[in-house]
C-alpha cells in the first residue's frame, strides 16, 4: 500500500461555476501553475475531472525508463513477476478491512441490471446528465486499492511458503484512489510500482528498512531533494487518526518525499510493514508453523516522473547529463 | 473513580466489540486488550462504542493504543472526560 498521506486543505469560497472546482481538493498556486504548465506542454492531457489525466508521449517515456531503473535495482532479490488487472474480488475487498479504513477512497464497480423500459429511462436520465444510479447494481468487481493485494490471496493458495519466503514484483500496476483534487501529484487513476515480501519477520523488516535505504539513494541519484520519513496512511473519521497514531508509533509505513510546490513535501514511495496482518488474513504460513510477516514498498511512478520534472524542468532533453544518463542509458 | 456500574459497561462495550480471543467476563482491569486478540480496527470501533456508552467524546490526544489497552486504561480516560475540567 502507498505513497498517499500528505494533504492539503480544499480552498474555499468559491465564486463562479469554474472557480468552484477548487473546491474539490485544493492546490497551492505552485501546484497550479504546474499543472498548467504540464497541460500547456502536452505532459499531461486533461480530461475535465480533476486527477485524471492522460500522459503524453514524453512523459509516458520518463516514466518508462524509471520504472526500468526499479527493475534493475530490485533485480538482486530475484523477484517473481505477477501481472493482475486493476480489479479485485468485491468480496476480498469487502473481508481485507480496507473498507473500515479507507471507505472514502474505494471504488466500486456498478453496471445496469433491469428492464427494457429501465434502460430507456437510464439512458434519458445519463443524457440530461442527471443521476441514473438507481439503475446500477453492485458488480463482484471493485477497483484495485493497492498493487499488492492480489499477491497475498494468490500465494496463499500455493500452500506453504518456501524457506526463505518470497519477493513478488507486481509491475507497474494501475490503483484507484477516490480522491479528486486540482494537485496534479494527487491522481485518482495512476502506476504504483510494487515489490512485495513475505517471510519471517526478521527477514521483513530488514527488507523494509534495506528497502527504504535503497529507494532514497536511488532519488537522490536522480537530482531530487529526498528525504526520509515515517508516516501514516490517510484513514477515514476519527477512528482512522486514532489507527494513524498507531501506524506511526510502531513506525510501520516510511516514505520518501520529495518538494512537489505542496505547502509539505510529497510522498512519491512508501515503505510498508504489515506485520501479521495480511499473513494471517490469507492464511500464508511456513510449513514448520513458524511466524510470517509481510511488507511491501511502492513508488508512485507519475509522482515520480512529476518530481523530476518539477525539479529539473519540463524539457527532459535539458535536464544534467547525468540524470538523463541514468535513465537512458540502460 | 467510575462506578463498578460504569466499569461493567466498558466490560460490556468490551466484550461487544473488541473481538477478543477470550470471554471479556474473564479480564482483569489489567489485562492487555491488544495481547487478548483486540486488532486495532477492533480497537476503533470499542473507542467509538464507548463515546455512546458514556457520552463522551475522545479529544485527539487520546486517541492512541495505550488509552485503549485495558479496562483500568478506558476507565482512567473516561474519568478524565467526566471531570469538569478536562482539557480539551
Amino acid at each position: 500500500m502507498t505513497p498517499q498521506s500528505e494533504r492539503i486543505e480544499p480552498a474555499t469560497n468559491a465564486g463562479e461555476r469554474d472557480d468552484r472546482r477548487l473546491d474539490v481538493g485544493g492546490a497551492t498556486s505552485a501546484q497550479a501553475a504546474f499543472r498548467d504548465e504540464l497541460l500547456a506542454r502536452g505532459l499531461f492531457i486533461e480530461s475535465g475531472v480533476p486527477g485524471l489525466y492522460g500522459h503524453g508521449a514524453t512523459f509516458e517515456d520518463i516514466r518508462l525508463r524509471f520504472d526500468a531503473l526499479v527493475t534493475a535495482a530490485v533485480a538482486p532479490d530475484q523477484p517473481e513477476s505477477m501481472c493482475f488487472a486493476p480489479l479485485i474480488p468485491r468480496r476480498q475487498l469487502e473481508s481485507s478491512g480496507y473498507l473500515h479504513s479507507f471507505p472514502h477512497l474505494a471504488g466500486s464497480v456498478f453496471a445496469f441490471e433491469g428492464s427494457e423500459s429501465d434502460a430507456i429511462e437510464l439512458q434519458e436520465r445519463a443524457a440530461r446528465h442527471e443521476d441514473w444510479s438507481g439503475f446500477q447494481r453492485v458488480t463482484d468487481v471493485a477497483l484495485v486499492p493497492a498493487a499488492c493485494y492480489p499477491v497475498y490471496p494468490a500465494i496463499a493458495a500455493r500452500g506453504p511458503l518456501p524457506s526463505h519466503g518470497l519477493v513478488i514484483d507486481t509491475g507497474s500496476a494501475w490503483v484507484f484512489r477516490h480522491e479528486p483534487s486540482q494537485d496534479p501529484a494527487r491522481l485518482q487513476m495512476f502506476r504504483m510500482r510494487e515489490i512485495v515480501r513475505i517471510g519471517s519477520p526478521g527477514e521483513v523488516v530488514e527488507w523494509r528498512d534495506r528497502w527504504s535505504e535503497r529507494g532514497l539513494a536511488l532519488l537522490r541519484g536522480l537530482g531530487l531533494a529526498a528525504e526520509r520519513d515515517t508516516a501514516a496512511d490517510p484513514f477515514f473519521g476519527r477512528g482512522g487518526r486514532m489507527l494513524a497514531a498507531n501506524q506511526r508509533q510502531q513506525e510501520l509505513k516510511l516514505e520518501l518525499l520529495v518538494p512537489l510546490g505542496g505547502i509539505e513535501a510529497t510522498a512519491v514511495a512508501s515503505f510498508n510493514y504489515h506485520r501479521e496482518h495480511f499473513a494471517e488474513h490469507y492464511g500464508l504460513v511456513f510449513a514448520d508453523g513458524s511466524t510470517v510477516h509481510t511488507a511491501c514498498l511502492g513508488f508512485g511512478e507519475e509522482r515520480v516522473v512529476l518530481a523530476l520534472l518539477f525539479t529539473h524542468g519540463c524539457e527532459p532533453a535539458s535536464w544534467p547529463a547525468e540524470i538523463r544518463d541514468q535513465l537512458w542509458s540502460l | 473513580m467510575l462506578s463498578v456500574e460504569q466499569t461493567e459497561e466498558i466490560r460490556r462495550v468490551i466484550g461487544a466489540h473488541a473481538r477478543l480471543s477470550v470471554d471479556a467476563a474473564t479480564l482483569t482491569d489489567e489485562t492487555d486488550l491488544f495481547g487478548a486478540g483486540m486488532t486495532s480496527h477492533a480497537s476503533v470501533n470499542v473507542m467509538l462504542a464507548l463515546e455512546a456508552a458514556f457520552d463522551v467524546e475522545f479529544p485527539d490526544r487520546m486517541l492512541r493504543r495505550s488509552v485503549f489497552e485495558s479496562i483500568q486504561a478506558i476507565a482512567a480516560a473516561i474519568e478524565e472526560l467526566q471531570s469538569v475540567d478536562a482539557p480539551i
